[in-house]
């Protein structure tokens, strides 16, 4: 991806209200840290360490008491500012929607421009699991007689984009 | 008052505010969002193509989903109908059930089927759970409780759980809301979603959400259970692209919604045992409607609810006035008849009054008010006749309401009118007669009826003649004399007309039919069809003769523009082309060399409304650019339609509807010193809020 890609994905993650660190994989378990609040699950990504306060092996109710859930991105769309949380059987989709915060680590060279760069790859995860999920900043609603960010999933997400990666 | 006019009113006093609000700022929304994205047309052009396609080769991608479903080790049943999808879903579940939203899950009536084999059953969308806790339907395809304010939300919370401390707040009412359905999902055995898109190749169902709700349903259960109209298979997940660009911005009016989920069988999970998945295919007349010619497209429908927000009568009463059982807005009539009967379809078909704006909003480019047009036909032709009308007035068109058929054949009262005014017009006005008209015809007694002029315009070309000699003709042209710019505004005729020759055109005035607009808009497409060849072999001529076709009311050229292909086929292609509206024409003129100063130079504000037909067609600003290059300062409308609508106005059922769909105008315009509207209706309806409304052109003419 591109520097003027990686700047279009960091306006639209500003528009969304999402939070963007850039690092590298050496700083990223530090960055990271900095992005955790209150107790912490996660599943660790390729690209880079977690903190080591990452809770990577909770049961079922640390997973609903977690105040940050900390999970790999597949793939991130630099347009919308989405990134892809991809279910491979590790708990990547519970930790980044019971939580209340989310925190998405990217590898750069994971970010497509547009959707349809990004579809054929979401095609391939979804088919190889069953379960793939795009996200784009967080959950909302407006069913309540007024917009409210945080409905069922994240009302916080932080997108780490590890640059040499 | 009629029954259905009581329920209007009693909707437009309870729900009126509150879905009103919410549709005005969720259309809004769509234009913003849309702002943009200047490939919107190729991005529509796409999604229809691939719609088209997709429903085209139905049965081979029914075989293709199920073949990749099973090789996954997940299930698939094609239902053939509400009940047969309800029996095996009820068979599948084997304890609590938490559902995401799901529009063909309302329309199966899946709950009580679900309650009636003993398990409960919860709504986790916000809004489903609002209206599931209310007992009542949905009052919008996307937006299920549009039409409840935070305080009837707070209010409803209060009733049904004993709480010390009550959410107010829409913070607090999220937050109760969330955490009592979090208990239900952890206790629930079933996740049921629907499905926006069900992609054949890997059996990936796509849902397109904000909540999360549907990812905890689903990740948090053994059993996951997809339902999902057949119409929802496309080939791939690839071919989704357009379609993920249209729907929420369509929808919601966002880029994207904040998720994009994409399911399928053999999920990979934590969890011990492997998840069952079943895909229920749902058929329940889905079949027949790809079979019928006239209402197919209905099944290129991605629920994003853009006719709903975009429908100036559904901005005044949602969908529990405009909808049918299930489904709700301009797209439900077709919908309604293919899942339950012609009866569902028929309130919310009543309600469209062909403004056409749903045209131009619905991302596939469903020509909705022309399936309005063919279930209204249908409903014609059903039921009996009680009727004391004469046949002449109603021929092949089977047994229209008595209000249709005088609409229908508003040509022909308008000629009776013209020939015995002005008696016809003092005897319309009496009190007797408003009260006949009401009681028998269903014109509403408090409407300000057309008066009808003696001097009918093609009368008053007749001695005026030609004025420009053909040797000094720039350009050849027939003014379209329709029906009421010929019997009650003549002088928008008269206008066109000095305007036409002060700018070198020589002009002919031909007598004329009417172009069948009327009967089409009440479903009596026999008798349109009829007026439309009448008028097509009468202007053919004129056009073989080189002579272009300039038109008044916009809903006359929307006729011969859109419409005529319907109706007649590729034999109106000439006439389409050769066909304008008059300040196209006029500015086209104007920068083809014509001189300006030959029209009567403007000064000061104008507010001006276009046309509901005029905007969809695209001819807006040919109005507000010559009315600059004149000299006026103009203000335009922003609203969708004025709410007259040819008959729909008058009628005694919808006179208050109507009314309140007027009121946005009105208010837009309030204080307003000059104001001109292109349709006749907008006119009359300006006219009913005190305005003094004219066709624009009326102000160019020297």
């Amino acid at each position: 991806m591109s520097i003027a890609g990686t700047d279009g994905f960091a306006d639209a993650l500003a528009d969304l209200d999402v939070t963007l660190v850039r690092t590298t994989e050496a700083d990223a378990p530090g960055a990271i840290a900095d992005l955790l609040r209150g107790d912490t699950v996660g599943v660790e990504p390729d690209c880079c360490s977690l903190p080591e306060s990452v809770n990577t092996d909770p049961t079922w109710a640390e997973i609903e008491t977690a105040d940050t859930g900390v999970t790999p991105a597949a793939l991130g769309v630099a347009e919308f500012g989405s990134v892809l949380v991809h279910e491979t059987g590790r708990g990547e989709e519970r930790a980044s929607l019971h939580p209340r915060r989310h925190v998405a680590v990217l590898a750069a060279s994971d970010l497509e421009p547009d959707l349809n760069a990004a579809l054929p790859r979401i095609a391939e995860a979804a088919s190889s699991t069953g379960s793939a999920v795009l996200t784009t900043g967080p959950s909302a609603t407006a069913d309540m007689g007024g917009l409210v960010v945080g409905a069922h999933g994240p009302e916080t997400v932080a997108v780490v984009l590890v640059e040499d990666a | 008052m009629s029954e259905r006019a009581r329920e209007i009113r009693h909707v437009l006093e309870t729900e009126g505010a509150t879905v009103h609000e919410n549709m005005i700022e969720d259309n809004a929304k769509r234009y913003e969002a849309f702002a943009d994205v200047p490939e919107y047309g190729e991005l529509k052009a796409e999604a229809r193509a691939a719609k088209e396609n997709a429903i085209e080769r139905l049965p081979e991608l029914v075989e293709t989903v199920t073949e990749a479903v099973e090789s996954r080790g997940g299930n698939v049943y094609v239902a053939e109908d509400a009940a047969d999808a309800n029996d095996y879903i009820a068979d599948v579940v084997d304890g609590t059930v938490v559902k995401s939203k799901s529009m063909t899950t309302e329309e199966l009536e899946v709950n009580d089927a679900i309650e009636a084999a003993g398990h409960d059953v919860w709504e986790t969308d916000l809004g489903e759970f609002v209206v599931q806790l209310a007992e009542e339907k949905p009052s919008h395809l996307i937006g299920p409780a549009k039409h409840k304010s935070q305080e009837e939300i707070a209010e409803l919370f209060a009733s049904k759980f004993d709480l010390e401390d009550p959410p107010e707040t829409v913070e607090e009412l999220t937050a109760f809301a969330r955490d009592f359905l979090g208990e239900r999902i952890k206790e629930a055995s079933v996740g049921m979603t629907g499905a926006n898109f069900v992609a054949a190749e890997t059996g990936t169902i796509t849902l397109v959400t904000n909540e999360g709700n549907a990812r905890k349903c689903v990740e948090a259960t053994d059993t996951h259970i997809a339902v999902g109209g057949l119409e929802k298979l496309i080939p791939s997940v690839e071919s989704l692209e357009p379609f993920l660009e249209l729907l929420p911005r369509s929808g919601t009016g966002q880029d994207l919604t904040s998720y994009l989920s994409f399911f399928g069988p053999g999920k990979a999970s934590p969890r011990d045992d492997d998840q069952e998945f079943h895909l229920v295919l749902v058929d329940n007349g889905r079949s027949e409607l790809r079979e019928d010619e006239d209402l197919r497209e209905a099944l290129y429908c991605i629920r994003c609810g853009a006719c709903a927000n975009t429908c100036a009568n559904f901005q005044q009463v949602g969908g529990h006035a405009f909808g049918g059982e299930t489904y709700t807005g301009g797209i439900a009539p077709p919908w309604e008849a293919a899942v339950h009967d012609l009866d569902a379809a028929g309130d919310a078909n009543d309600l469209c009054t062909g403004c056409s704006r749903c045209v131009e909003a619905c991302p596939v480019g469903i020509d909705i008010p022309w399936l309005n047009t063919a279930v209204r036909d249908r409903r014609n032709h059903t039921g009996e006749s009680f009727d004391f009308l004469p046949d002449a007035i109603s021929g092949e068109d089977g047994n229209p309401p008595t209000s249709s058929r005088v609409f229908g054949h508003v040509g022909l009262l308008a000629r009776l009118g013209s020939q015995t005014a002005p008696v016809s017009n003092w005897l319309a006005d009496a009190k007797p007669t408003r009260w006949l008209l009401e009681r028998t015809v269903g014109i509403d007694a408090r409407a300000d009826l057309p008066t009808f002029t003696r001097e009918t315009f093609t009368d008053w070309f007749e001695s005026w003649g030609p004025q420009v000699s053909r040797a000094d003709a720039r350009r050849t042209a027939v003014v379209y004399p329709d029906v009421y710019t010929n019997y009650v505004r003549p002088e928008r005729g008269k206008a066109t007309v000095r305007v036409l020759e002060a700018l070198g055109v020589r002009v002919r005035v031909p007598e004329a039919p009417e172009s069948g607009r009327a009967p089409y808009s009440q479903g009596m497409l026999s008798t349109a069809r009829k007026q439309a060849e009448a008028t097509l072999d009468a202007l053919a001529p004129h056009v073989a003769d080189g002579f272009d076709v300039v038109t008044i009311e916009p809903s006359d050229l929307a006729m011969f523009r859109r419409e005529y292909d319907r109706l007649l086929g590729e034999d109106a292609d000439t006439l389409s082309a050769e066909s304008y509206e008059v300040f196209e024409y006029v500015y086209g003129l104007l920068e083809n060399g014509a001189d300006s100063t030959a029209l009567r130079a403007g000064d000061g504000d104008l507010s001006y409304h276009s046309h509901c037909q005029q905007r969809t067609l695209g001819l807006e600003d040919y109005t507000t650019e010559v009315l600059s290059r004149l000299g006026y300062e103009t203000e335009t409308s922003s609203v969708e339609c004025c709410g007259m609508a040819g008959s729909f106005g008058y009628k005694a059922d919808y006179y208050e509807l109507s009314e309140a769909v007027g009121e946005d105008l009105a208010e837009q315009f309030d204080g307003a010193e000059r104001v001109a509207a292109s349709g006749t209706s907008c006119c009359e309806q300006l006219e009913r809020f005190g305005f003094d409304a004219d066709h624009p052109i009326e102000l160019l003419a020297p």
